[in-house]
C-alpha cells in the first residue's frame, strides 16, 4: 500500500494541503464556491502542525494495526479490502467518537455541523495522487 | 516622528470575487504585508512593507493577488527619474549608503542583443544535432604550446607533463556564492546539479561546509580577501582553487556579512566566531601588484601540488586587459572576469550601477590581447556578469571565452524573482536567507532537477545553433567572431568587440 510521507524539513506551513483537502471534500469541488458559498463549509481532514520553525502536515497514517478500527463499535471504521486503506462507512457511524479517542496521531475529527459523524482522511478515494500531495508546493508530502 | 516621504513601491490588487481568505499569502509574506483577521474572512495588504517579490502571488490558490509596480505619479521630468527622488527621500531619512542585491539593472546597451549569429547556406552544409554527434566538452586550464610524443611501436605517447584541466559536459558554470549570502538549501542545489550535469559549482568565499565535501570534484574553491574557512583541506578537497581580486557588482570593495546572519553553522563553516561580522577588505592584504599575485597563485599551487588548475578572478574594469594579461603572467590557469551586471547579495547602489564596464567589451578586449601577446593558451577565460541564456552563452563562446559563469541565471532556476532584496535577509523563496523558517522553503531534490533541466535546456539549444552553423564542437566556434555579427552598434564598437557589422560578409 502506497503511503503519504511527511517530510518535515521542506514544510514551509502554507496550508495549501488543508485547503486543497477542504475543496476536494467539498461539495462542489470547486475553491471559491467551497469558501464562500458552502455552508456549513466543508472541512480538511489534514492539518497542519506548527511549532516555531518546525512545521508539517498531518492526516491519518492509515496504520496497519488501526486501534480506530478495533474500537469501532458499530463496525463504521473498517480497513478496505482492496487497498488497505482504514476508511469510516459514514452510514453506520453513530458518533460516539471512540475513535478520536483512541487515534495515536489525533487526526479524526468530528464532522458535527452536518452530521455526527467521524470524518478522516480517506486518501482522495484511491485517486494516484491525493491531493494534498499533488498540491504541495514544495514537495513536503510525497505518495510512495 | 516626521513623516516618510517614500510611499509604496508596488501595488497590491486582491480580487474580492476570488480571495478565499486562506491566508496563504499571510504565512508566506517574510515582510508582514499580508494580515489575516480571527474573526472575519478578510485579509488586507500594507504595500509599504512590499518588495515585489511575487511569492503571494505564486501561491495564491485561487489567483486572486496581482502584485504591480505603482505608477509613482510624480511629476514626469526627463532629468529627474523616480529612482533619483526616491533615492534621496531614502538618503534624507536615513543618512545611509543605499544598499541593494542582484546585478545592476540599469539600461545600458546589453551587446549581446546586438549580436547575431551566423548559419550554414548553400555553400557549406548545417548539422542536425539530432542525428550527428555535436562535441560541448570543454577543459579548462592551461594548454600546452606543443606536445612531445614519442612513438613506441604503433601508439604513441604524450611526453609532456599535461596541466591539471577542468573538464565541463556543458559549458556553463555556476558562479561564486558563497554559504551565507545563499541558503544551505539552495548551495545544496547548486552542487548536487553540478555534480549530476557534469560541471562544476563555485564555493564563493565563504569557505566550505563539511557536508558538501564529498562534492569537491565538483566545486571550484574561492581564496578571497577575508580568507574565510581557507584550510589545506578545503584547498585539496577542490576541483580547483579560485583567487577572488574583484567582482562585478562591486569592483574594488569589499564585502560585510553581518553577524546576525553568522549563525552557526556558517561560523562553523567560515571559521569565525559566531555572530561576529564576517569582513571581507576591498584589497587582499597581500596583493599590491602582479608580483604578489604571482606569489599567492604559487602558495596555493605548491599547497595543492600543482595537481589542480587556480583560476584567479578579476572584475571588468577599464584597463581590463592589461590586468588579465599580467594576471595570466602570474601563472593563473584560468582567468575569470566579472562584468558589470554580475550580481552580488548585497553592495552599495551606487558601485553596483556606475564601476565597471560590460562584459562583452572587456570579453573581446582581453581575449584580443591575450592572442596578440601571445598568451591566450596560456590561460582559459571565464566569463560572468548577466549571461541570461543560451544564446548568450554561444555568444560569449564565439567572442573568446572558454565557458561561462551563471549566477543570476542559476537562482532564477531556483525561483528567484530579482526583487534584489538579498541584503535583507528576508528572502521569501528561501535562497539569500538564513532564517529557518524561509530556507525551508527550497527543497534541494526541486532545485536540483531544476537546475540540471535549465543546463540540459541550454545544452540542446547549444547544439542546434552550432549545428545551424555547421560547427560539430564548441571548440570550434571559441574565438570565432566571424560567426557574430553586430546590429546598431556604432563603428567604435564593432571595432572593440572586433565584430563585422551585420551585412559584411567575410
Amino acid at each position: 500500500m502506497k503511503h503519504i510521507k511527511i517530510h518535515e524539513e521542506y514544510c514551509i506551513g502554507c496550508r495549501l494541503c488543508e485547503i486543497n483537502c477542504l475543496v476536494k471534500h467539498s461539495h462542489t469541488g470547486k475553491i471559491i464556491k467551497a469558501f464562500k458559498e458552502e455552508s456549513p463549509r466543508a472541512f480538511p481532514r489534514i492539518r497542519v502542525e506548527e511549532e516555531g520553525c518546525l512545521s508539517f502536515a498531518l492526516q491519518c497514517r492509515h496504520c496497519e494495526d488501526a486501534p480506530c478500527v478495533e474500537n469501532c463499535m458499530t463496525g463504521a471504521m473498517r480497513r478496505d479490502k482492496e487497498n488497505a486503506t482504514v476508511l469510516c462507512d459514514e452510514e453506520k457511524c453513530v458518533g460516539c467518537w471512540m475513535c478520536i479517542m483512541s487515534c495515536p496521531c489525533g487526526v479524526i475529527k468530528r464532522e458535527k455541523k452536518t452530521r455526527r459523524i467521524a470524518s478522516k482522511c480517506d486518501l482522495c478515494g484511491g485517486v494516484d495522487e491525493p491531493v494534498c500531495v499533488a498540491h504541495c508546493p514544495n514537495e513536503a508530502l510525497t505518495y510512495e | 516622528m516626521a513623516r516618510s516621504l517614500l510611499f509604496p513601491e508596488f501595488k497590491i490588487e486582491r480580487d474580492k470575487e476570488r480571495c478565499i481568505a486562506c491566508q496563504v499569502c499571510v504565512r508566506q509574506c517574510a515582510n508582514d504585508v499580508h494580515e489575516g483577521s480571527d474573526t472575519e474572512d478578510t485579509v488586507v495588504s500594507q504595500e509599504e512593507k512590499c518588495v515585489g517579490c511575487q511569492r503571494c502571488v505564486n501561491l495564491c490558490p485561487t489567483n486572486a493577488l496581482t502584485v504591480q509596480t505603482r505608477k509613482d505619479g510624480f511629476r514626469p521630468n526627463g532629468n529627474w527619474e523616480d529612482r533619483h527622488l526616491r533615492g534621496i527621500y531614502k538618503q534624507a531619512e536615513t543618512g545611509g549608503i543605499l544598499l541593494t542585491g542582484m546585478g545592476c539593472d540599469r539600461l545600458y546597451p546589453v551587446y549581446w542583443d546586438h549580436l547575431l549569429l551566423n548559419a550554414s547556406q548553400v555553400t557549406n552544409p548545417s548539422i542536425d544535432p539530432l542525428r550527428e554527434p555535436i562535441e560541448l566538452t570543454t577543459y579548462l586550464g592551461k594548454k600546452e604550446e606543443k606536445l612531445d610524443i614519442h612513438w613506441e611501436g604503433d601508439s604513441p605517447v604524450v611526453r609532456t607533463r599535461l596541466a591539471p584541466q577542468l573538464g565541463l559536459e556543458v559549458p556553463v558554470i555556476f558562479s561564486a556564492m558563497s554559504y551565507g549570502s545563499i541558503s544551505y538549501n539552495a548551495f545544496r542545489s547548486l552542487a548536487e546539479a553540478a555534480r549530476e550535469a557534469g560541471t562544476f559549482c563555485n564555493s564563493g568565499e565563504g569557505g566550505l561546509h563539511p557536508d558538501f565535501y564529498p562534492f569537491g570534484e565538483n566545486i571550484i574553491v574561492q581564496v578571497a580577501s577575508g580568507r574565510f574557512g581557507v584550510h589545506r583541506d578545503y584547498l585539496r578537497v577542490a576541483a580547483a582553487v579560485e583567487i577572488k581580486i574583484g567582482q562585478g557588482a562591486k569592483p574594488g570593495i569589499g564585502g560585510h556579512l553581518p553577524g546576525e546572519k553568522v549563525s552557526k553553522e556558517i561560523s562553523r563553516t567560515r571559521k569565525i566566531p559566531l555572530e561576529s561580522d564576517a569582513i571581507s577588505p576591498a584589497p587582499h592584504h597581500d596583493i599590491y601588484s602582479i608580483e604578489d599575485l604571482e606569489r599567492l597563485v604559487f602558495a596555493i599551487k605548491e599547497a595543492i601540488n600543482y595537481e589542480k588548475p587556480v583560476a584567479v578572478k578579476i572584475a571588468a574594469v577599464h584597463n581590463v586587459a592589461a590586468i588579465a594579461s599580467g594576471v595570466v603572467r602570474a601563472g593563473a590557469d584560468i582567468v575569470t572576469i566579472d562584468g558589470i551586471r554580475g550580481g552580488t547579495g548585497a553592495a552599495p547602489q551606487v558601485i553596483r550601477d556606475n564601476v565597471g564596464i560590460p562584459i562583452e567589451l572587456a570579453l573581446a578586449q582581453v581575449d584580443e590581447r591575450l592572442r596578440l601577446e601571445g598568451i591566450r593558451h596560456h590561460s582559459s577565460l571565464l566569463i560572468a556578469g548577466g549571461i541570461r541564456s543560451s544564446a548568450d552563452v554561444i555568444k560569449a563562446i564565439a567572442l573568446g571565452a572558454d565557458a561561462v559563469y551563471v549566477g543570476t541565471a542559476a537562482l532564477v532556476g531556483l525561483g528567484c524573482h530579482l526583487c534584489q532584496k538579498c541584503y535583507t535577509g528576508k528572502c521569501n523563496w528561501g535562497i539569500a536567507t538564513q532564517d529557518p523558517v524561509l530556507t525551508k522553503r527550497l527543497n534541494p531534490n526541486i532545485g536540483r532537477r531544476r537546475l540540471v533541466n535549465l543546463l540540459r535546456a541550454w545544452a540542446f539549444e547549444i547544439k542546434e545553433m552550432l549545428g545551424g552553423m555547421g560547427v560539430n564542437a564548441i571548440e570550434s566556434l571559441r574565438g570565432n567572431r566571424e560567426h557574430l555579427r553586430a546590429v546598431g552598434l556604432s563603428r567604435e564598437e564593432c571595432s572593440v568587440l572586433g565584430v563585422k557589422a551585420a551585412g559584411e560578409g567575410w
